[in-house]
C-alpha cells in the first residue's frame, strides 16, 4: 500500500504545480463541490451533538473548542454520554483513542498520495482526516484528478461545518425539547450508514455482526464502556483469523 | 464555563486522536506496515461500528438488559436498508431521524 509505482511519481509531482498555476479559486471551488455532501451530513449530527452536549452541561464555547480540537463525531458523542454518566477522565480519553484508532489506517492509505508534501502541510491536513473526508478524498485521488490543495479544502470545509453546526446546536439546544424531531436518532443513523460504507465484502459483514453480538454480551457482563473496544479487538482478530484460515484452506 | 477538568479532557482527546491521524502519513509514508497489521487494521472500522451500534439497539436501562423489539431497533432496519441502497450519509441521518420521530408518534 505504501509503495507507489515509480512511473506514477512524475504525474504526482506535476499535478499540484498545474493546479497552482490554474489559481486558487478553481481549486477551492472543486474542494467545496466535493465537501458539500459531508457538510450536509454533518449539519444534523453537529446540531444533535451541540444539543446533547448542552444538555450535559457543556456551554457553546466548550462545544466549539472540543469540535475544533478533536474533530471526531463518534468519539465526541461517546465522550459526552460518558461525561453525563460521570465517567473517569482517563477512561474517556482511552475510549476516544480506541474509537479513533481507525484513522491510523486511513492516514496510511492517504500517505500514498501525499508524498513530497511539506511537514507543515501534513500536520494541518492530518487533523482533518475523518471517516467522511477520507472516503471522499480517497475516491477522488484514485480517479487521478485530485490535488493536495483540493483535498485540504475538503478537510477544512468539513471541519468548519462541524465546528459551526455543533456551536449552533449548543446555542439552539435550550429551545429544542428533548427528543424533538427524532434528533436522538441522528447518531445511530450516522453509524448505520458509516457501517454500510465499511461493508466491502462478506468477511466485513461477518466481522460487524460478530463484533455487535460480542459487544451486546460484554455490555451485559461489564458496566461502563470497555465493551466497545474489547468487542472490536476480539471481532477484528477473529475476522483476521477467519481470513487467514480461508486463504490457507484455498492454498491446500 | 470551561473547567480545568474539561479542558484537560479535550486536550487528551485531541492528542490521542491527532497522533493516529498524523503519525502514519508523516512517518510511515516511506515504510511498509507488516501485512498482518494492515489486514487486522482493515477490519477495525467495521468491528468498531458493529460494537457501537448493536448494544445501542438491543440494550436498554441501567443496569442494562436485553430488549429486542424497541423503537430504536425497529427504526434501524429501514434506515439500514436506506443506507445500503443510497449510500447517502446526509439522507440516512434525515430518514433515520424522521422514522424515529414517526415511531415516537405511533408507538
Amino acid at each position: 500500500m505504501s509503495h507507489p509505482a515509480p512511473s506514477r511519481e512524475p504525474e504526482r509531482l506535476k499535478d499540484p504545480v498545474d493546479k497552482a498555476a490554474a489559481g486558487l479559486i478553481p481549486v477551492v471551488r472543486e474542494g467545496f463541490r466535493a465537501a458539500w455532501p459531508i457538510c450536509l451530513g454533518y449539519f444534523p449530527i453537529g446540531l444533535a451533538f451541540g444539543v446533547l452536549a448542552q444538555k450535559a452541561g457543556i456551554g457553546p464555547l466548550g462545544v466549539g473548542l472540543m469540535s475544533f480540537l478533536v474533530f471526531a463525531g463518534s468519539a465526541q458523542f461517546i465522550a459526552v454520554s460518558m461525561l453525563a454518566q460521570t465517567a473517569a477522565l482517563t477512561s474517556i480519553v482511552l475510549t476516544t483513542f480506541l474509537v479513533n484508532l481507525r484513522h491510523l489506517l486511513m492516514s496510511s492509505a492517504l500517505s500514498v498520495y501525499l508524498r513530497h508534501s511539506s511537514w507543515r502541510f501534513l500536520c494541518l491536513f492530518s487533523h482533518g482526516i475523518t471517516d467522511e473526508s477520507f472516503a471522499v478524498n480517497m475516491t477522488q485521488f484514485r480517479e487521478g484528478n485530485w490535488s493536495r490543495s483540493e483535498a485540504l479544502t475538503v478537510n477544512l470545509v468539513s471541519h468548519a461545518a462541524w465546528v459551526g453546526s455543533t456551536i449552533l446546536g449548543a446555542y439552539g439546544g435550550q429551545f429544542i425539547p428533548a427528543g424533538a424531531f427524532g434528533i436522538d436518532y441522528a447518531l445511530p443513523a450516522m453509524f448505520l450508514c458509516l457501517l454500510v460504507f465499511q461493508l466491502r465484502g462478506r468477511l466485513y459483514a461477518v466481522t460487524a455482526v460478530l463484533s455487535g453480538a460480542l459487544a451486546v454480551i460484554l455490555a451485559l457482563l461489564i458496566p461502563g464502556n470497555t465493551h466497545i473496544m474489547l468487542a472490536a479487538i476480539l471481532a477484528a482478530s477473529l475476522g483476521f483469523a477467519l481470513r487467514r484460515s480461508r486463504i490457507g484452506g484455498r492454498k491446500r | 464555563m470551561i473547567t480545568t477538568q474539561y479542558l484537560l479532557m479535550i486536550l487528551g482527546m485531541c492528542l490521542v486522536t491527532y497522533i493516529p491521524r498524523c503519525f502514519p502519513v508523516s512517518f510511515l509514508a516511506q515504510r511498509q506496515l507488516p501485512e498482518w497489521l494492515i489486514e487486522w487494521l482493515d477490519l477495525i472500522p467495521v468491528a468498531i461500528f458493529g460494537a457501537l451500534i448493536f448494544p445501542d439497539l438491543f440494550l436498554v436501562g441501567e443496569p442494562r438488559h436485553l430488549e429486542l423489539l424497541q423503537p430504536k431497533m425497529l427504526v434501524a432496519l429501514p434506515t439500514f436498508l436506506f443506507a445500503l441502497r443510497t449510500r447517502s450519509l446526509g439522507g440516512t441521518v434525515l430518514i433515520g431521524m424522521f422514522l424515529y420521530w414517526l415511531a415516537g408518534k405511533i408507538l
